[in-house]
């Protein structure tokens, strides 16, 4: 078949001949991005809504995040994409061939010499800096959602500051178990206003929320929400005078890299249930060894 | 007089349907009245206008607020109306199950309104809710209970405990003895009573059962199709009824 003749319907690899747009989302779509992205970052914490695309990949796989790297990449980017800490899972390896593939960017494990960061449920162990974006993918941005499930009801909770609720949860956790319970997606209050869902993070990670020198990003594919966390803002995360928050992790030190301080994955090595436990940041691991 | 409440016209429709139509009254400071009537005769609709959960086509509703300003009610913002259904009001619904959080222990539901607050210490949140809890006569023991496996009784006087914990002046009651059965509702009414007097209450109690209203109302207010037909003291209205209305709703009670 003579080129000219081809239509743009026919079953080749459509890359090769330049049909998809840089990064694959159409530039329109990238703007319209962009200005939900500014008005997030303009109010810190705030889950501004967005018309979400359909994504070449199922929901929970980080349509949300995908798409905000879309809109905030450049040709000079260098990406790195982790999956909980790590930068050699499925989630994480698809995603970076994915904008190989639609951007041809350069892609690194390295999170210093990362420009973007896409993260699936961590923040890396090495402090980010200025300049930086991390992009977090969010299942449910709704922090109040299992406790009150009208959408209706909760926008008008946040714009009112009505978080008396947030706090039920919490005295909830200390009463059935002693202690604030919740270890991951850890309630927050941003630049005392929006309180916030930080994503499935560990609880280990809500510290460095806090001033972080780079821009974070979040978003929510499936209920079409972004919000940010711009560059030096204050977050505290929500407890009681008499039961502080505490950051939480394993009381071992990690197998491979000897790391006492990172956060920990634990790994079960044989059938007696014997344990052993390793960096979840696969590149900080790396980098010790 | 000192009036917490004053309201003057006060009319709301649904399209062409009345709800209810030109309602004035005033509410002293510590008074409890009864508003009596068939179903569908606007009491509902009147309480849920003066709570502001219903928007008011016309009238004027006047509130005392505890620094002593009168606050029209129909022109507050939504921010100071639902502050002050969290604070200086409470509504008791008639199903508990309206006014709780069934998935919420009992300790939380009670103390839910003082973290809304602000209030942070879980000890202190923990003390008040067990003193709510022996107030409203359950076993303290069941404060880390949900709601769920409470009886409807209980469910009953813990959504009063959980409403009377920021101390509110100004109480609305939807039918609270509905749905239970009388030797409970005698109990409860007992506890009401307590509680009204002991805290100097303002409450404003809808109900169908002329018994309740004349064990805990001062006055009453008897509304049919939507308009008030009579009003006096409670005993007044109970042992003299002058308007035909009136007079059928109290020859219709079973006597013993």
């Amino acid at each position: 078949m003579l080129k000219s003749q081809k239509n743009k319907y026919t079953k080749e690899d459509p890359l090769e001949h330049d049909e998809y747009n840089f990064a694959y989302l159409d530039e329109q779509t990238k703007r319209m991005i962009r200005r939900a992205i500014l008005k997030a970052i303009a109010i810190p914490g705030y889950q501004v809504p967005f018309s979400s695309r359909e994504m070449p990949m199922p929901y929970g796989w980080g349509t949300g995040g995908v798409q905000v790297t879309a809109s905030c990449l450049c040709p000079t980017d260098t990406l790195k994409v982790i999956d909980q800490g790590a930068d050699d899972t499925t989630n994480a390896v698809s995603i970076r061939k994915f904008f190989e593939k639609t951007a041809n960017i350069n892609t690194t494990d390295d999170t210093n010499s990362a420009s973007i960061i896409q993260t699936r449920h961590r923040i890396p162990e090495e402090p980010l800096k200025e300049g930086q974006i991390l992009i977090y993918q969010v299942p449910i941005p709704e922090p109040l959602r299992f406790l009150e499930p009208r959408e209706t009801e909760t926008r008008i909770m946040h714009a009112l500051e009505e978080y008396g609720l947030m706090h039920v949860k919490l005295y909830e956790d200390i009463t059935k178990h002693g202690h604030i319970s919740t270890a991951y997606a850890y309630p927050i209050k941003v630049e005392e206003r929006y309180v916030m869902d930080p994503s499935p993070i560990p609880k280990f990670d809500n510290p460095k929320l806090h001033n972080n020198e780079a821009l974070q990003l979040f978003g929510a594919g499936r209920e079409q929400r972004i919000y940010a966390i711009p560059p030096y803002t204050k977050v505290i995360s929500l407890d009681f005078e008499d039961y502080p928050f505490e950051p939480m992790k394993a009381e071992a030190i990690c197998s491979i890299c000897g790391s006492n301080s990172s956060y920990l994955d634990e790994i079960i090595i044989n059938d007696k249930g014997d344990k052993s436990y390793i960096c979840s940041d696969t590149n900080y691991c790396e980098k010790r060894k | 007089m000192n009036n917490i409440l004053s309201v003057k016209s006060l009319t709301k429709t649904y399209g062409h349907q009345i709800g209810c139509n030109d309602i004035s009254f005033d509410l002293h400071e510590g008074e409890v009245i009864g508003v009596v009537g068939e179903s569908g005769s606007g009491k509902s609709t009147l309480l849920s206008c003066l709570a502001g959960r219903l928007k008011v086509d016309k009238g004027s509703i006047k509130f005392k607020s505890r620094t002593d300003v009168k606050e029209e009610l129909t022109e507050i913002t939504e921010v100071r109306r639902r502050y002050l259904s969290r604070t200086d009001w409470a509504f008791v619904h008639q199903n508990p199950r309206d006014g709780l959080r069934m998935d919420i222990s009992a300790g939380g539901n009670i103390t839910e309104r003082l973290m809304a607050l602000g209030q942070r210490n879980y000890s202190s949140l923990r003390s008040k809710a067990l003193n709510w809890l022996s107030k409203v006569e359950i076993s303290t023991e069941r404060i880390d209970d949900n709601p769920t496996t409470f009886s409807g009784g209980m469910q009953q006087r813990l959504q009063i405990a959980r409403n009377l914990i920021t101390e509110p002046r100004l109480i609305f009651m939807d039918e609270p003895t509905g749905g239970l059965d009388v030797s409970v509702q005698a109990k409860l009414l007992d506890l009401l009573r307590k509680i009204v007097i002991g805290l100097n209450l303002s409450v404003i109690i809808v109900t169908h059962d002329l018994g309740v209203v004349r064990l805990l109302a001062d006055r009453l207010i008897v509304m049919k199709s939507g308009e008030v037909v009579e009003t006096g003291l409670t005993d007044q209205v109970l042992d003299d009824p002058q308007h035909e209305y009136t007079q059928l709703l109290v020859s219709s009670v079973l006597q013993f």
